[in-house]
């Protein structure tokens, strides 16, 4: 499971979710793995960015061993290489209409930022290990990428 | 807005419609449908550009391509006269433009010396640039319209090309060139059909709760969403067990689908869980703004209760002291089996419902399939909640029974009616066994026997059928 997905678990258990402490999950002895992708989805991340959790990403990253994240989340201009958005605008004019605006996102060229939050979130994985809850203390394992979230019959 | 003309393909035809209106959509451009019928395959719609039919057309499953409207008619007379008044501007641009001429008849043929003859008669356009039958630069097509049987007729349409569909990606995606499948995957078409329905596109996230071996996540994937699922029977997901399919061997799984169409990248991956004790965050109060939702789409087949049994986490009876410990000894033991119990069919669609509202953004989209009896008698019943507008219903009829693809949108809550009540409470078929908690498994299983029945007796009254099912909201069978 790439880490992304930690971003919106928490505890199963109902009479968790209601307590912050359910969320992030706390990963535990994780083994990673890093599947490298060809190209940055640059209009996924930047979709995705506002429904980050990033205090609660930066923690994850900590407790993984991963380089820190910054402290604050980056904004959408922050994704984009700066040098790129000029032509983006003489495209824009010539193809007015709705288009364009794929043809806009296809030539803009991802940052360091972008490539460096890619690498976090949709390239980075989980292969074994566990997620743990911070309320109740509840163990989820992981087992070949795949939580396990079924709770036992007392836990219903 | 020019006129185009829209060659769909005769099948799914309830599909259709609805899935031009959600290309559009997800292309940004308004559509206007000037003609449609679900007996016909030609359809004219208004849209803005050539490009704007492009990006329509070029997803699109349930239509073979998009043609500019150059005339049309009752007869050949009519049509040529037709094209005088609407395009005669255009024929000059077109003047030395190496070109193709075509035949396209829907239920009627014509011989080769016909056809030539009714493609000379349009030798008024003035096309003398070089005949190219295959790569023209520009290509045009007489669309013949005929009655079951009839000779000639009865209406006729020219466009030129625009552009073709996406409807390719039903092969691509076959499942019977699927590495990993099950016994209750979903045809590749339909997979791709809810993908195009659900708003599936480039930088959005797409859910799947009962992903299985994963067809509708691929679906999402191939158009451009990111996706992830789940499913309370982890073997499927793992992929341990084997295929359905017979004599495979070696490792497959959902995430070796993926792979095999070259997705890898979009897949989030999957995790074993349950619906109804679900892992995801989910928004608290419909007025936390700071835990908004962030699922674009909710794809998904719930489990019938037929070939998949319908089940949910927890002991089917409560359980008494000694069995609790007992759970509570042995649950970190590895050969642990959660228990689970059989779960009410309508419940478990107002849970997608409520799920649905608490994880989806503003406008999100959620697509799920519904099986249903076939009889006019029984009044169908199609859950809702006060969060979502019903955006499309779908119906794919087979000899008793249907399925519906019904789709929400998740409503801003500005939009939201402030005396729309919570959603009610209701009472939900109770027992623990599959056929107590499921009217639709049990018909199902009964040969739909019943309705056979009903059929020869008088209609029940409007009381008896109110709620009959025990949700709000009705629908009467088209």
């Amino acid at each position: 499971m790439k880490l992304l997905t930690l971003n919106f678990l928490t505890c199963a258990i109902k009479t968790c979710k209601t307590s912050p402490a359910s969320f992030p999950l706390h990963p535990r002895d994780c083994e990673l793995e890093v599947v490298e992708s060809e190209s940055v989805n640059l209009p996924f991340l930047k979709n995705i960015l506002p429904r980050l959790m990033w205090d609660e990403l930066r923690v994850i990253a900590d407790e993984l061993g991963l380089p820190a994240l910054p402290s604050t989340p980056p904004t959408r201009d922050d994704l984009v290489e700066p040098s790129s958005s000029s032509t983006t605008t003489i495209s824009h004019a010539q193809n007015a209409g709705n288009a364009a605006e794929g043809q806009q996102q296809a030539e803009e060229k991802p940052s360091q930022t972008a490539r460096d939050l890619h690498r976090v979130l949709l390239e980075t994985c989980i292969k074994e290990g566990k997620l743990v809850c911070g309320n109740c203390g509840h163990e989820y394992k992981v087992m070949e990428g795949v939580a396990n979230f079924l709770l036992p019959g007392h836990l219903v | 807005m020019p006129e185009y003309l829209v060659r769909l393909v005769q099948v799914h035809e309830s599909f259709r419609k609805a899935e031009l209106q959600a290309l559009a959509d997800v292309a940004g451009v308004g559509i206007e449908f000037v003609k449609y019928n679900q007996d016909s395959p030609f359809c004219i719609v208004r849209l803005p550009s050539d490009s704007a039919a492009e990006a329509v057309i070029s997803r699109s499953l349930l239509s073979q391509g998009i043609y500019e409207l150059w005339g049309q008619g009752p007869t050949y007379e009519a049509l040529h006269t037709s094209i005088q008044e609407l395009s005669s501007s255009k024929w000059l641009k077109y003047e030395s433009t190496p070109f193709r001429f075509t035949l396209d008849g829907f239920r009627g043929t014509r011989t080769q010396t016909e056809q030539q003859a009714i493609i000379e008669s349009f030798s008024y356009l003035g096309f003398n640039g070089p005949i190219r039958m295959r790569d023209p630069d520009v290509s045009f097509r007489v669309f013949e319209d005929y009655e079951d049987k009839a000779l000639e007729p009865k209406h006729l349409y020219l466009g030129r090309f625009v552009a073709a569909s996406g409807r390719d990606a039903k092969t691509a995606f076959d499942l019977k060139k699927r590495h990993y499948i099950s016994t209750t995957s979903m045809d590749a078409e339909l997979a791709l059909l809810t993908a195009n329905i659900a708003l599936a596109a480039t930088g959005k996230l797409f859910y799947d709760p009962f992903m299985g071996t994963g067809g509708f996540p691929v679906a999402c994937a191939h158009f451009g969403a990111v996706v992830f699922g789940s499913d309370i029977d982890g073997r499927s997901i793992r992929g341990t067990g084997g295929s359905a399919r017979k004599g495979q061997v070696g490792k497959k799984d959902v995430g070796g689908n993926f792979k095999q169409y070259d997705l890898e990248s979009r897949y989030l991956g999957g995790f074993v869980s349950d619906l109804t004790n679900t892992p995801l965050r989910l928004l608290q109060h419909s007025n936390d703004s700071t835990n908004g939702g962030y699922l674009d789409g909710i794809v998904c087949d719930p489990p019938y209760g037929i070939r998949e049994g319908l089940k949910v986490l927890g002991p089917r009876e409560k359980l008494n002291v000694t069995e609790r410990a007992t759970h509570l000894d042995r649950f970190k033991e590895p050969t642990y089996i959660p228990p689970k119990r059989p779960y009410s069919f309508t419940a478990i669609l107002d849970d997608i419902l409520a799920f649905a509202v608490a994880t989806l953004v503003e406008n999100g989209r959620l697509s799920m399939w519904m099986p249903t009896a076939n009889d006019e008698d029984v009044e169908l019943v199609i859950p809702t909640h006060p969060c979502l507008e019903i955006v499309s219903i779908c119906v794919q009829p087979f000899n008793k029974w249907s399925r519906r693809l019904l789709t929400y949108r998740r409503l801003p809550e500005s939009e939201v009616s402030p005396n729309a009540p919570e959603m009610a409470k209701k009472e939900y078929e109770k027992g623990v066994k599959a056929d107590e908690l499921n009217d639709f498994r049990r018909k199902y299983f009964e040969g739909f026997k019943e309705f056979e029945r009903l059929r020869q007796e008088p209609t029940p009254s409007e009381e008896d059928m109110m709620d009959s099912k025990g949700i709000s909201g009705k629908w009467r069978k088209a």
